[in-house]
């Protein structure tokens, strides 16, 4: 299905370079149909075949293996933002489950952090780190954190407070206390809610990291991209190698948490509404 | 069958199993929704014995059951669970419990849902297995140790839920509806499980219904009800013997007896002492 939907898109998108307008054209007055030249679309087969060739002139390296060793660089950063988020993501979800107060306290701010505009806030964050000598990729794979927490803390609440009024009444019959009640039900209910805000966590630190790399100057893929773009006028199909890669990336964190979700829920009843 | 009467003082140190004394329950106390949900309840169950509390919705039984369990604090009057506070009997875990919805827990297999009392309790692994085990073999489920709750029946998570509530071999079992979303053929045949599983135990029961029909299968004494607020109107004895089975459904001394549930059910709806003001109307 996915190779039968790959060359569907890619087929589009010649058709599209084949009908569209040269220039661009307009609606209404409004500019929004795409230039379809050489330079704004080139096409599907070039940008494969320019996977192959080196990335510099007068160097051996084929531009995949470069994108792969950046691609493999940001995907650490961003599985780093994503452990941190997650961790930073449950014990949130669980004080505030914990104490109505401090949710109803620390909810606006939860939710006001997510409107925070990223770009501005990473050259901010790793000038903290200069003073903190820590290496700069921390400070990167902390935005990637930033940005993964907030589905986890969220999915994570609303699963903490998912089970049956029976099922509480149940665990007070036996004397249990707060933290064995966690323990023995309320994190085994919440596992359904927490795999979808995992799914979202997991490209969120992908999208953060790659967005804080371009304003913090850290050579991941997100970086590549943007140096690979400076030079699109000569070269418009390098642009999408970088492109490709972070796609892949994206593909491979969703993929991790996929195959952690097929183990935590392979005894479970398959229609669970999440 | 059991002497002891609703309203008789209860002095401590005797062997009762539940002893309510003078117990009222209101909710949202002085404001505006405020709910007398239970009113001067004196209730006295003495062990082996099996109640029913039976009663219009809304009647209070309910909330009877979580008094006795101590999952509620009476607004006013004591409870007494073997001789020691409701609480403390919580504590040790006295009691076993089984709702409506099975409420087993869909990410631990048969066998581990009924050690969780058990795990909680701190008991050995090898011990909690012995147990389940013998359990499993009490309620006929041995071919489904491993199996998940989802992949059972209704009536087989039921029994699941019953092993659950007696794996610490508790004294007294309490039960809110447990067979009320079970279809009438599986729920005929757990009323006869559970009277054998009961009595093979010797476990004294308190067990909530709406169905006269088991009230009176089930139990030595019946606890008629009424609403608003709740009280018990009647206590009516069911001499039909320790040793029932499905042919004890045709006899005649059943038939009167749920006639007689049905009359006491009745009369506390319409005469009794409860005063219908401009409220009655809304209530219906």
């Amino acid at each position: 299905m996915f190779l039968v939907s790959l060359v569907l898109v890619a087929s589009l998108w010649e058709l599209y370079k084949f009908l569209g307008p040269e220039d661009g054209g307009e609606i209404f007055g409004w500019p929004v149909l795409p230039r379809t030249g050489a330079r704004s679309m080139p096409h599907t087969w070039e940008m494969v075949q320019r996977l192959f060739d080196p990335e510099v002139r007068g160097n051996d390296r084929p531009i995949w293996f470069a994108v792969a060793g950046y691609a493999w660089y940001t995907f650490r950063m961003a599985l780093a933002g994503l452990i941190i988020g997650s961790v930073f993501g449950v014990a949130l979800a669980v004080v505030m489950s914990r104490f109505r107060v401090i949710e109803r306290g620390l909810l606006p701010y939860v939710i006001a952090s997510q409107t925070v505009p990223l770009i501005a806030l990473a050259p901010q964050f790793a000038a903290l780190g200069g003073n903190w000598d820590l290496p700069k990729w921390t400070w990167v794979a902390a935005l990637g954190a930033f940005l993964a927490f907030f589905p986890i803390a969220i999915s994570t609440l609303r699963g903490l407070s998912s089970p049956a009024p029976a099922s509480l009444e149940l665990m007070d019959s036996y004397a249990a206390g707060w933290w064995v009640t966690l323990r023995k039900l309320r994190f085994p209910s919440a596992v359904p809610y927490m795999v979808p805000g995992f799914k979202l966590a997991a490209t969120a630190a992908v999208i953060g990291v790659i967005v804080s790399e371009v304003s913090t100057g850290v050579r991941g893929v997100g970086f590549a991209a943007l140096t690979y773009a400076q030079a699109a006028t000569s070269d418009p199909a390098k642009v999408y190698a970088a492109v490709f890669g972070a796609a892949l990336l994206g593909l491979a964190m969703f993929g991790i948490v996929v195959a952690a979700e097929a183990v935590v829920m392979r005894n479970r009843p398959r229609d669970v509404a999440a | 069958m059991s002497e002891i009467r609703t309203g008789a003082p209860t002095p401590p140190g005797t062997n009762n199993v539940v002893a309510v004394d003078g117990a009222s329950m209101v909710f949202n106390e002085g404001r505006s929704n405020q709910v007398d949900a239970l009113c001067d309840i004196d209730l006295v169950i003495g062990p082996g014995e099996f109640v029913s509390l039976i009663g219009p919705s809304g009647c209070g039984k309910s909330t009877l059951l979580r008094l006795i369990a101590n999952l509620l604090s009476p607004t006013s009057g004591t409870v007494l669970v073997n001789g020691k506070s409701a609480h403390q009997a919580r504590l040790e875990q006295d009691y076993g419990m089984a709702f409506q919805q099975s409420g087993l827990f869909e990410w631990r297999s048969v066998e581990k849902n009924i050690e969780l009392p058990l795990e909680l309790k701190g008991w050995k692994k090898a011990d909690r297995r012995n147990r389940s085990r013998e359990m499993l073999e009490l309620v006929k489920l041995t071919d489904f140790t491993e199996h998940m709750p989802w992949q059972l029946s209704g009536g087989m998570q039921q029994r699941v839920a019953i092993a659950r509530a007696l794996a610490s071999h508790p004294a007294l079992l309490l039960m809110d509806e447990p067979f009320g979303a079970l279809d009438e053929m599986t729920r005929e045949h757990m009323q006869t499980e559970l009277l054998r599983i009961c009595a093979a135990a010797g476990t004294t029961v308190v067990f909530v219904t709406h169905s006269i029909p088991e009230a009176v299968y089930l139990s030595s004494r019946v606890v008629v009800m009424s609403p608003r607020p709740g009280r018990i109107t009647d206590i009516i004895d069911v001499p039909l013997g320790g040793d029932r089975s499905e042919g004890t459904r045709e006899d005649d001394t059943f038939y009167k007896l749920i006639t007689e549930v049905r009359e006491a059910l009745r009369a506390s709806e319409t005469g009794g002492p409860i005063v219908v003001g401009v409220r009655g109307i809304e209530d219906r």
